[in-house]
């Protein structure tokens, strides 16, 4: 009983990474059909948000909140990402609807730009840019609509790029003044610290289990209801599922799919940034860290089927519980006495590396029979 | 996907050709009859540019020094040291390509370089072929001898076998099962089969192993492997690589893998460089075994932390790698004057038997182009340092390994043409 609860946690644990990493991209390149390699550096952006939220919460007017730092991050870090995939979509990607080709190419492009922005470039200023773009993109949308249909409007528009910019250089002046850390840029990879509450273990039903994979769990699963609600019950999850069905019909009918397009777009960019709260409580965080996800996150939208949340869902827990289950030798200690040549097989598999060619190897052979994942879409699409 | 991939295949082909720099060295004097340069060869950009650009800083400031002390005299003239930089981009033909432009394009009579053993084994075929010679500064997993790359790193009996024994015998967790955890490539793997053979010998009992593939950060599999192979506490062996170490430590912390509950771990490669990033709160308690570490309480030492701290700021560590790497570039500058030229074969029949009072404490050329040096075993202490343990006397290095199946019985001599890469002995 113990074991199969102890094998289960790992399996679940391990599947939740993948998961919160994945959930992202199954609405970017599943709903939307967008081959994002940027979608680890979203990732990134997120770690990275986290760990300047961490420094800033050490300064003495935040320090009686420090414990709380992680959670503002996981909603910091949503803002942040979903706010440079906006920025990606409304320039680059918007441009290549259609042609997966070169949206692959200008996204790997991309993702190296964004590696590259975080080596050379000091957090502080880094931060202070986010935030202009924020300012930047969102300000204009909240002028009375007198002003917006006015045809001085680009002037509006201007102008608050301006505030934008300016606001972006002071709170990136003061970041850097205040934490010394953040001032110089440095390839180095950083780490986040878990607050004290979240250290250490906690113990159900006699097994003991860490407390920052919980938080992970949590997470994930709080991201994935808040994204099958919104999908299935809200006015924009309607017009975004609308439009993934039949872009044209959609149009036609009075949706707005460039909206459309934004919003899916920088749910799925936010998404990335909480798996990056998520990642940096499990490793470092350096310009490296989207690029170990990105292959395992189109591994299990493929599996899951392209375009279901509830594939992406079941993928990852299969893949979890199977990495479990081969990589951590599970089967021996079920069932001790197999005969030898067996045994001796699972030992050899035994270890993660040979636990992960394995799970890819098995994929591949599911692929072979079900190219359309686990649960393929149904319906007619425009595109077929 | 299949167009995809194959794409991508290219495109990272094409990014590694442009992102190849290179920079020159400083000036000439006047106070200097010539000049001579010599090659460097790191990664600096790319996944191993944190780690490897720490020996170019180090090998610079040892140029440097040399230089300030009036340069190298050969013929009773004297000599400015000039170097080339080149990056390798962590890509371990760009490592072999730089090589063959240092030695052919750039004539230089050495080339500083290197670090991963891939790095090494793209680079060894060139030198070679070209009858140049590499300085190579990492400890490794030996099982090589060329004649034309000179080791300054530790061989596993200068730091994985005093590390075994001190755990078997010394440490708190004395006479437990073993635990082996790597990432996967040659060096854990080699390292490993080594250790397994060495608790064997000792008696003791190695209870598992796991090897993490390169990039991956999830532990989990791996902590319950442990929790099931050492219910009861145990000693680990670490020889994971950069970052993994930091998901490792965070991950076992919170699995309560502890000095306090009973495991320890020893690392072959966490120096003060690893524990400043990892954090030391979760190394605390922990070990390492090296022949440099920065808390070693003698004038060489502190003069050597001090000047790096000088020349590169005040933040700045030093670790047994950046030792090891100041080291070369002094005994090829003895072996010079010695030769009385910058030939090749002269400087290699030279730099046999070259003393050299380093940081560590004194080291000595051995036949095997390998240094004799001091092992020390230290504990993490809270203050991201080592607290020294243990201090073995001179080791002598085995390019062969006395413990590893393949090369048991086997010797390496470059004096002796009758003996050469692989004797028995």
């Amino acid at each position: 009983m113990e074991l199969l609860l102890d094998s289960l946690f790992n399996g679940v644990a391990i599947g939740s990474v993948l998961l919160v990493a994945a959930l992202g991209l199954a609405i970017v390149f599943g709903l939307m059909g967008v081959i994002n390699l940027a979608h680890g550096e979203l990732m990134m952006l997120g770690a990275y948000t986290t760990y300047v939220t961490q420094l800033i919460f050490k300064l003495p007017i935040f320090k009686p909140f420090y414990n709380s730092y992680i959670i503002v991050s996981i909603f910091l870090a949503f803002i942040v990402s979903g706010v440079v995939g906006i920025l990606l979509e409304k320039t680059i990607i918007r441009k290549l609807y259609g042609s997966p080709l070169e949206t692959l190419l200008a996204t790997w492009g991309v993702s190296l730009i964004l590696q590259q922005f975080v080596r050379s470039v000091p957090l502080a200023y880094g931060t202070g840019l986010v935030i202009s773009l924020l300012i930047g993109l969102f300000l204009p949308t909240t002028f009375p609509s007198k002003i917006k249909e006015s045809i001085n409007f680009k002037y509006f528009k201007f102008s608050s790029w301006i505030f934008a910019a300016l606001t972006g250089v002071l709170t990136g002046s003061v970041i850097s003044s205040s934490v010394s850390k953040l001032s110089r840029a440095s390839a180095r990879n950083v780490d986040v610290t878990a607050p004290s509450w979240m250290r250490g273990q906690v113990e159900i039903i006699g097994t003991a289990f860490p407390k920052t994979r919980l938080m992970i769990i949590v997470i994930t699963l709080i991201s994935v209801i808040a994204i099958t609600l919104f999908l299935n019950q809200s006015a924009w999850g309607m017009r975004i599922r609308a439009v993934t069905q039949n872009r044209q019909m959609s149009d036609c009918l009075g949706i707005s799919t460039e909206k459309v397009d934004i919003i899916t777009f920088g749910i799925g960019s936010g998404l990335a940034g909480v798996a990056g709260v998520a990642v940096s409580l499990l490793g470092s965080v350096g310009p490296n860290v989207g690029g170990n996800y990105i292959v395992g996150c189109f591994m299990v939208v493929v599996l899951g089927g392209v375009g279901n949340l509830l594939g992406t869902v079941l993928a990852s827990f299969g893949i979890g519980i199977m990495t479990d289950l081969i990589g951590a030798g599970r089967l021996l200690s079920i069932w001790p006495d197999m005969p030898l040549p067996l045994s001796n097989t699972i030992n050899f598999f035994a270890t993660t590396s040979m636990a992960r060619v394995m799970i890819f190897a098995l994929i591949v052979i599911f692929l072979q029979f079900k190219p359309t994942g686990l649960f393929p879409q149904k319906g007619r699409m425009v595109e077929n | 996907m299949r167009i995809s991939r194959r794409i991508l295949a290219g495109l990272a082909t094409a990014s590694l050709a442009v992102t190849a720099t290179s920079c020159g060295g400083g000036g000439t004097s006047g106070s200097f009859d010539d000049t001579v340069t010599v090659g460097i060869l790191h990664s600096l950009s790319g996944t191993m540019a944190i780690s490897e650009s720490t020996l170019v800083d180090t090998e610079k400031m040892a140029i440097e020094e040399i230089n300030a002390a009036g340069g190298v005299t050969v013929g009773g003239k004297s000599y400015k040291i000039e170097y080339i930089v080149e990056d390798g981009a962590s890509d371990w033909p760009t490592f072999a390509e730089k090589s063959k432009k240092l030695i052919d394009q750039d004539g230089v009579p050495v080339v500083f370089g290197g670090w991963t053993s891939a790095s090494r084994k793209a680079m060894l075929p060139v030198y070679e072929s070209k009858d140049a010679f590499l300085y190579y500064p990492i400890q490794y997993e030996a099982q090589e001898c060329s004649n034309n790359i000179f080791y300054t790193g530790a061989t596993p009996n200068q730091q994985s076998e005093p590390a075994t024994d001190f755990m078997y015998k010394r440490s708190p967790a004395a006479g437990g099962d073993f635990f082996l955890v790597g990432s996967d490539y040659v060096f854990p793997r080699t390292s490993n089969t080594i250790t397994k053979a060495q608790v064997q010998q000792l008696g003791g009992k190695v209870v598992g192993e796991d090897y993490l593939p390169l990039g991956n950060t999830e532990v989990a599999p791996i902590i319950s492997k442990i929790k099931k192979a050492l219910p009861e506490g145990g000693i680990i062996i670490n020889t994971l690589n950069g970052d993994q170490n930091v998901a490792f430590f965070k991950q076992i912390q919170d699995a309560g893998i502890t000095p306090s509950s009973g495991y320890y771990v020893m690392n072959y490669s966490i120096a003060e460089e690893e524990i400043s990033t990892i954090g030391p709160e979760f190394l605390e308690g922990h070990y390492g075994a090296w022949n440099y570490m920065m808390s070693i309480d003698t004038p060489a030492s502190k003069k050597f932390a001090a000047s790096f701290k000088k020349r590169w700021g005040a933040d700045r560590v030093v670790a047994d790698p950046q030792e090891s790497a100041y080291n070369m570039v002094y005994l090829w500058k003895q072996a010079v004057e010695d030769a009385g030229t910058f030939d090749d074969n002269a400087v290699r029949e030279a730099l046999v038997g070259q003393k050299f009072d380093a940081p560590q404490g004194p080291v000595e050329v051995m036949p095997n182009h390998h240094l004799s040096q001091t092992v020390r075993i230290g504990e993490i202490n809270a203050e991201g340092g080592f607290t020294i343990l243990e201090e073995t006397g001179v080791v002598l290095p085995q390019a062969w390994n006395q413990k590893h199946p393949s090369s048991k019985g086997f010797a390496c001599d470059w004096t002796d043409p009758s003996k050469g890469e692989k004797y028995k002995l």
